[in-house]
C-alpha cells in the first residue's frame, strides 16, 4: 500500500527514488593499488595517485568492473559492453582531484529490476534505472579542530557502484523494503558487505508528492542517508513538509536538503549548490571500458543463488512457509546456515528450530550469527534428538538453552542430566497409576464429565518423570485408565 | 555566443579563481576573441562523425586487485601547506 | 683536451666507453657551461651536486662494463618531470616548494639508462606557451640573434629552457613535453632537433598534466642520432599510465640508414598558408628537393580540415587543462593563500598561483564544458578532431611520411606577440594537426632565416612509425648540413 497523506485540500501521494552509493568489495581502490579496509589511521591507505599529486595517472582495478557486472546480473540488468569514465568536476576540501571519475552518459549497467518483499508475503518490482561506478571522496572532518577542518583521504578513490532507483516506491515502508533487499542481493552477491554503519552503503533519497493519479511532482533529494530507520523518518518528514507547502498553495522548489537526524527534519542545502555546475567530460586519462561476452558469461556462470531463488527453493522443494522462507533467505549467512542444519533433516523441523529457538537464543545471549557459539551441526544433533523421539520438543528446548550458556552438545546434556525420553511403557504406566492414586477427586469430576482435567494428569505424569516420558504414549495411555 | 561581465564572473567562480573587478571586462573581450575564432569549427560537417575517444587505436588495461600502493603517509602530506596530526587542514567548514 | 661540451651524445657515448674522458670531467664541463650561461635563464633549478653524484656513479658503472645506453651524457630535464627529491613547478607560482616523493617514469628511464641530470629547465608556466614567455621563473632567452640586431629573442615554447640549453651547449640532451608543438617550434627557433613521439610510446605518469589526450614527451638535441639514442631510453610501456602502449621499443639508431630510396613523401597543400612567409616557403621547397634527390617520391596529399586543427586544438586542450588543474588547490601542495573560508581560500591561491595565460586557458576550458556550452565547443571539436584524425589516415595510405615547415616564422623578440593571444597561438598552426591525431614528428634545423636565425622542416609519420621519421630525418639533416651555431654572446 502506498502511503497517502491526507491533507485539508485532499489525498496526496508520495513518490520516492533512491540512488544508493554501495562500497564495492575489493582489495584495492578503483584507479590505484591502496588498500579499502575500514578504520585504518588517517591517509595511511593513501597513494600519491589517491592524493591527486600533479602527474599522477588512474588504472582501472579489473575486480571492480567484474564486482558492478556481477550486481547488474543481479539485478536482471542490462550489461553494456561499452561504457565510459566522465570527470565530474567541483571543488571540495576532500575531493583532491578536483574531479571525481564517474560514469554519466555511458554507464556500466543499464535497466535492471529489484523485488521488493513486503508484508504477508506481498511483493513489488522496483525498476532499476542504472548502475554506475565511481570513486568515492575523502573525508572532511570538522569538529576535532577549533579552527581547521581536517581531511583524511583513505576513502578517496574507493570503488563506488551507484545503483538509481526509478521513482517506482510508494511509502516509507517500501523504499526501507528496497534498501533491505538490495543490501541482502549485494551480500548474497558479495559485491558489497552493506554495512551501514561504516558507510559502505548509503542512500539519496528523492522524494516528491502528487495528486494520486497526476505527473510527478517537484522532488527534493536528501543526500547520504546511513540508515534504513533515517531514510524513513526522512522520507515521512518531507512528504509532509512538501504537503504543507502545497496545501498553501506554495511550489516545491527542487533542490538538495539535509536530513538532520538528530532533530529528525530536513532543511535547505540551498547555499551550499550555488550553481553548481559539473561540466562532466569523457576522462581523457582512461580509455572507454570495453569487455566481451565472454567476460560477461563467466560472470553469470559464477553467479550464486540469489534470494528470490532460493525463497522459491525453500517453499517449493522443501515445503517451508513463505513467511519462514523469506526470514530465512533475507541474510545470506542465515540461507546458508539453515542449508547446512537441514541437509538431511527434516526442513520444515529445521526451518523452526532456526526461525525459533536458535534466533531466540541468539537474541537472548546478545549474539549474532557469526558469533553463535552453536554451529549448524549442534544444532543439527538437536532436531535430530527431536525427530528420532531421544527427548521431547520441551526437553529439548530446555538443553537447547544450555547448549547455548555451556558450548556442550546436546548429546553429552542429555546424557549427563539423563534426559532421554522414556518411552518404556511400563515405567510410564507405573507412573500414570501413581498419578491417578494421588488424585482421587479429580478423577472423580473428570469420570463426572470434566473432560478437560485429561490435560491437568497429562501434566502431573510429565512433571513427574522430570518431563522425560514421551508425551505420546503418555497420552495413549492415559485416557483408557482415567476412563477406567 | 558572446560572454558578458557575468558570465566572465560565473565562469571564474566555477573555476575558483579570483578575478577582480576591474579586470572581468579585458578578460571578457579576451575570451570572446579566441571563442569568436573558434566559431569556424561551425563550418566543420560533424554530421554522424563519432567524437574522438582515444588518440591511440588501443584497448583499456586494468590493474590487478592488488595492493600494491600506499601506506606512506608522511610522503603524502610532506608536501601539505598545513596539517595536523597526518590530516591535510583547510580552513574550518561550516556545514 | 677538446671542449667536451661540443660532442654529440653518440661521440660522447664513444668518448666514454674508450676511455677517453670520464663522466665526471663531461658533467664538470656543462656545469661550467652552465655557470657561464644563467643570464640565458634556461633552468629553475640547478642541481650540480646530483650531477656531479650521477658522473661518478657513471664512472664505477662503466668501469665495470655496465654502463647504459646513455651512461654519464648530462641532460636538463624540463621542469615539468617529478624528480623525487627535487623541486618541481611547471613553472608556476602555484607549485611554491613542491618537491615530489616520486619520480616520473620517463626520468626513471633515463636514470637506470646512466643519464646525468644537470638541473630541472625552464618552461612556460604548465607548458602552456610558444614563446616561453609565461614562466613564473621569467623569460629563457634564445641564444641566438639576429645578425641585424642585439635585440633578445624568445627561444620558442613550451620547452623554450630545454632548446636553449641544448642549443647552447649547455645540455647534451633535453627532455621536452609536446602538447600542441611544444618540442617542435622550440626545436626549430633553436636550430635543434626535436622530437614528439607517438602518443603513448612514453608513459605520462609523473609528468605533470596539460592536456592528457595531447601531452607526450620527447626528447631535444643536436642531432638525429641523438635523438634516436635519447628516445629509446625515454620510451617503454608503463603499465602505470593506462594510455601507454604495450609495444616494443624498436632500436631507433639502427633505424639511421640513410636510405629513404623509394620512400613516399606526402606534401600536404593546406600547409601553403596564405601569406606564408617567402622564406620558410623555400625551405620547404628545398627539403621536398633534397628528399627527391636522395631517391624518395615526392606526392602532393590533402589533409583537408589542417585550417580546423588550431580552433579544435584551443577547446580541447583548454578543457582538458582546467580539469587537470584543479587540483591546484592549496590543499595538499604548493602555494596557499588564506582566505576567509575554504572557497575564498581556493580562489586567492588560484587567482595568485595561476598566471595570466594558465588563467584564460582554464577560463575557456570552463566555460566550453559548462552546461549548455558542451556540445557547441567541445563536443563539436572532438569531433572535428576525429575528421583531422582520419585526414591523415587517408593520406598514410598514399605516402609514408609527410614534410612541412615547422613553425610559420623564425624566433621572434620578446613582447613582439604579447597582446594578443590569438596571433600567439598561430605559432603551432603546422605542429597541432598531429598532436591531436597523435602521431610522431621531428623538428630538424635546415637552413637560416636572411637575418641569420634558424629554420626547422617538420617530418610527421604514422602512429608508431618513428622508425621512418627517424631515417628520413637523418637523410634531411645530412642534406641541410646546417652547422650554423649561434655567438656566445652570453658568456660575455
Amino acid at each position: 500500500m502506498g502511503m497517502i497523506i491526507q491533507g485539508a485540500t485532499g489525498d496526496w501521494e508520495v513518490v520516492i527514488g533512491l540512488e544508493v552509493h554501495a562500497q564495492v568489495s575489493s582489495n584495492a581502490k578503483l584507479f590505484s593499488g591502496s588498500a579499502t579496509e575500514y578504520g585504518a589511521e588517517q591517509n595511511t591507505q593513501v597513494s600519491f595517485v589517491d592524493a591527486a599529486m600533479p602527474g599522477m595517472l588512474p588504472v582501472i582495478n579489473r575486480a571492480a568492473v567484474e564486482q558492478a557486472v556481477k550486481t547488474g546480473l543481479g539485478l536482471k540488468a542490462k550489461i553494456n559492453n561499452f561504457s565510459v569514465f566522465d570527470r565530474k568536476n567541483y571543488f571540495y576540501a576532500d575531493l583532491p582531484q578536483g574531479y571525481q571519475i564517474s560514469q554519466f552518459l555511458q554507464p556500466i549497467v543499464g535497466e535492471g529490476i529489484l523485488t521488493i518483499d513486503l508484508k504477508d508475503g506481498v511483493t513489488r518490482e522496483i525498476g532499476i534505472t542504472r548502475l554506475h561506478l565511481e570513486q568515492d571522496a575523502g573525508k572532511s572532518i570538522h569538529d576535532q579542530h577549533p579552527s581547521m577542518t581536517l581531511v583524511d583521504l583513505n576513502r578517496s578513490g574507493v570503488a563506488l557502484m551507484e545503483i538509481v532507483s526509478e521513482p517506482d516506491m510508494r511509502s516509507p515502508e517500501e523504499a526501507a523494503a528496497y534498501v533491505k533487499k538490495l543490501r541482502s542481493i549485494l551480500r548474497y552477491l558479495g559485491t558489497c558487505d552493506g554495512n551501514m554503519d561504516e558507510g559502505s552503503m548509503r542512500a539519496d533519497v528523492n522524494v516528491s508528492v502528487r495528486r494520486p493519479g497526476d505527473e510527478l511532482g517537484t522532488r527534493c533529494e536528501m543526500k547520504n542517508i546511513n540508515s534504513v530507520r533515517f531514510i524513513q523518518a526522512a522520507i515521512v518528514y518531507e512528504a509532509n513538509r512538501q504537503v504543507d507547502i502545497l496545501e498553501e498553495g506554495g511550489t516545491i522548489a527542487q533542490e538538495t536538503r539535509l536530513y538532520d537526524s538528530v532533530k529528525g527534519e530536513t532543511r535547505s542545502m540551498r547555499s551550499k549548490e550555488e550553481a553548481h555546475d559539473y561540466r562532466y567530460f569523457p576522462d581523457p586519462d582512461l580509455l572507454p571500458l570495453e569487455f566481451d561476452d565472454a567476460f560477461v558469461n563467466a560472470i553469470k556462470a559464477d553467479l550464486p543463488e540469489l534470494p528470490d531463488a532460493k525463497k522459491d527453493r525453500f517453499i517449493s522443494e522443501m515445503g517451508i512457509s513463505p513467511y519462514d522462507a523469506g526470514v530465512l533467505v533475507a541474510e545470506k549467512e542465515v540461507a546458508d546456515f539453515f542449508e547446512l542444519v537441514a541437509k538431511g533433516r527434516d526442513a520444515k523441523l529445521s526451518a523452526n528450530w532456526v526461525t525459533g529457538e536458535f534466533f531466540g537464543n541468539l537474541k537472548r545471549t546478545g549474539n549474532t550469527l557469526a558469533t553463535s557459539p552453536i554451529s549448524a551441526d549442534a544444532l543439527g544433533e538437536v532436531v535430530d534428538l527431536v525427530k528420532d523421539g531421544t527427548i521431547s520438543n520441551r526437553i529439548a528446548k530446555e538443553v537447547f538453552e544450555e547448549m547455548f550458556d555451556t558450548g556442550k552438545s546436546a548429546s553429552a546434556i542429555v546424557d549427563e542430566k539423563g534426559l532421554k525420553q522414556v518411552s518404556d511403557t511400563g515405567a510410564i504406566e507405573v507412573a500414570i497409576d501413581e498419578v491417578i492414586a494421588a488424585n482421587p477427586e479429580k478423577l472423580a469430576e473428570y469420570r463426572g464429565g470434566k473432560d478437560k482435567l485429561l490435560g491437568f494428569f497429562m501434566g502431573q505424569v510429565m512433571k513427574n518423570t522430570g518431563g522425560k516420558a514421551n508425551p505420546g504414549i503418555v497420552n495413549k495411555l492415559l485416557k483408557p485408565k482415567l476412563d477406567g | 555566443m558572446s560572454l558578458d561581465k557575468a558570465t566572465v564572473a560565473k565562469v571564474a567562480n566555477l573555476a575558483r579563481i579570483r578575478v577582480e573587478e576591474k579586470d572581468l571586462d579585458s578578460l571578457a573581450n579576451e575570451l570572446n576573441a579566441i571563442l569568436g575564432w573558434v566559431e569556424q569549427l561551425g563550418e566543420v560537417d560533424t554530421e554522424n562523425v563519432a567524437p574522438m575517444t582515444s588518440v591511440a587505436d588501443m584497448q583499456h588495461r586494468w590493474r590487478a586487485d592488488e595492493i600494491t600502493d600506499g601506506g606512506y603517509q608522511q610522503d603524502v602530506i610532506a608536501n601539505a601547506p598545513s596539517d595536523e596530526e597526518g590530516f591535510f587542514a583547510v580552513p574550518k567548514v561550516i556545514e | 683536451m677538446s671542449d667536451l661540451t661540443k660532442l654529440t651524445i653518440a661521440e660522447a657515448r664513444d668518448g666514454l666507453k674508450a676511455s677517453k674522458f670520464s663522466a665526471r670531467e663531461l658533467t664538470a664541463a656543462h656545469i661550467t657551461a652552465m655557470e657561464s650561461a644563467k643570464g640565458l635563464n634556461a633552468f629553475i633549478t640547478e642541481t650540480l651536486e646530483k650531477a656531479v653524484e650521477g658522473a661518478t656513479r657513471s664512472d664505477d658503472r662503466l668501469a665495470k662494463g655496465e654502463a647504459g645506453n646513455m651512461e654519464g651524457i648530462p641532460i636538463a630535464v624540463k621542469d615539468l618531470f617529478c624528480t623525487k627529491g627535487t623541486l618541481t613547478t611547471a613553472a608556476s607560482h602555484i607549485l611554491d616548494g613542491f618537491t615530489p616523493e616520486y619520480e616520473s617514469t620517463v626520468t626513471a628511464n633515463l636514470w637506470a639508462e646512466g643519464a646525468v641530470m644537470l638541473g630541472k629547465a625552464n618552461l612556460d608556466e604548465f607548458a602552456m606557451g610558444s614563446s616561453n614567455e609565461t614562466s613564473y621563473y621569467g623569460n629563457v632567452v634564445n641564444p641566438w640573434r639576429r645578425t641585424t640586431d642585439d635585440q633578445p629573442l624568445v627561444p620558442g615554447g613550451s620547452s623554450g629552457g630545454s632548446a636553449t640549453s641544448v642549443a647552447a651547449n649547455i645540455a647534451m640532451g633535453a627532455t621536452g613535453t609536446d602538447t600542441g608543438g611544444s618540442i617542435r617550434q622550440p626545436a626549430a627557433f633553436t636550430g635543434i632537433v626535436g622530437m614528439k613521439p607517438t602518443y603513448g610510446r612514453c608513459s605520462r605518469w609523473g609528468t605533470v598534466a596539460f592536456a592528457s589526450s595531447l601531452d607526450q614527451a620527447g626528447t631535444m638535441t643536436r642531432t638525429v642520432r641523438d635523438t634516436a639514442i635519447m628516445l629509446e631510453a625515454m620510451a617503454g610501456f608503463d603499465p602505470k599510465d593506462g594510455t601507454s602502449v604495450d609495444m616494443e621499443v624498436p632500436n631507433f639508431e639502427a633505424a639511421l640508414t640513410g636510405d629513404i630510396r623509394g620512400l613516399k613523401v606526402g606534401i600536404p597543400k593546406e600547409y601553403r598558408l596564405d601569406g606564408m612567409s617567402e622564406e620558410i616557403a623555400t625551405l620547404w621547397e628545398q627539403g621536398v628537393d633534397w628528399l627527391k634527390s636522395a631517391g624518395a617520391e615526392i606526392v602532393e596529399i590533402s589533409l583537408p580540415h589542417t585550417k580546423y586543427a588550431l580552433p579544435a586544438y584551443y577547446i580541447i586542450a583548454p578543457a582538458e587543462a582546467s580539469s587537470n588543474l584543479a587540483r591546484y588547490d592549496g590543499v595538499r601542495y604548493g602555494l596557499r593563500v588564506e582566505g576567509e573560508n575554504l572557497d575564498d581560500m581556493y580562489s586567492r591561491t588560484r587567482g595568485e598561483g595561476f598566471g595570466e595565460e594558465v588563467q584564460r586557458r582554464i577560463m575557456i576550458g570552463t566555460y566550453a564544458l559548462s552546461a549548455g556550452y558542451y556540445d557547441a565547443y567541445y563536443l563539436k571539436a572532438q569531433k572535428v578532431r576525429a575528421r583531422i584524425a582520419e585526414d591523415f589516415k587517408e593520406a598514410y595510405k598514399l605516402v609514408d611520411t609527410i614534410l612541412t615547415p615547422t613553425a610559420p616564422s623564425a624566433a621572434f623578440a620578446f613582447g613582439e606577440k604579447g597582446d594578443d593571444p590569438l596571433e600567439m597561438y598561430l605559432n603551432d598552426v603546422f605542429t597541432v594537426p598531429a598532436s591531436l591525431a597523435g602521431l610522431p614528428g621531428i623538428s630538424i634545423p635546415a637552413g637560416l632565416s636572411s637575418d641569420g636565425l634558424p629554420l626547422g622542416l617538420q617530418l610527421l609519420g604514422r602512429p608508431f612509425d618513428e622508425e621512418t621519421v627517424i631515417r628520413t630525418a637523418g637523410v634531411l639533416e645530412e642534406a641541410a648540413n646546417f652547422t650554423a651555431k649561434p655567438t656566445t654572446w652570453w658568456r660575455a
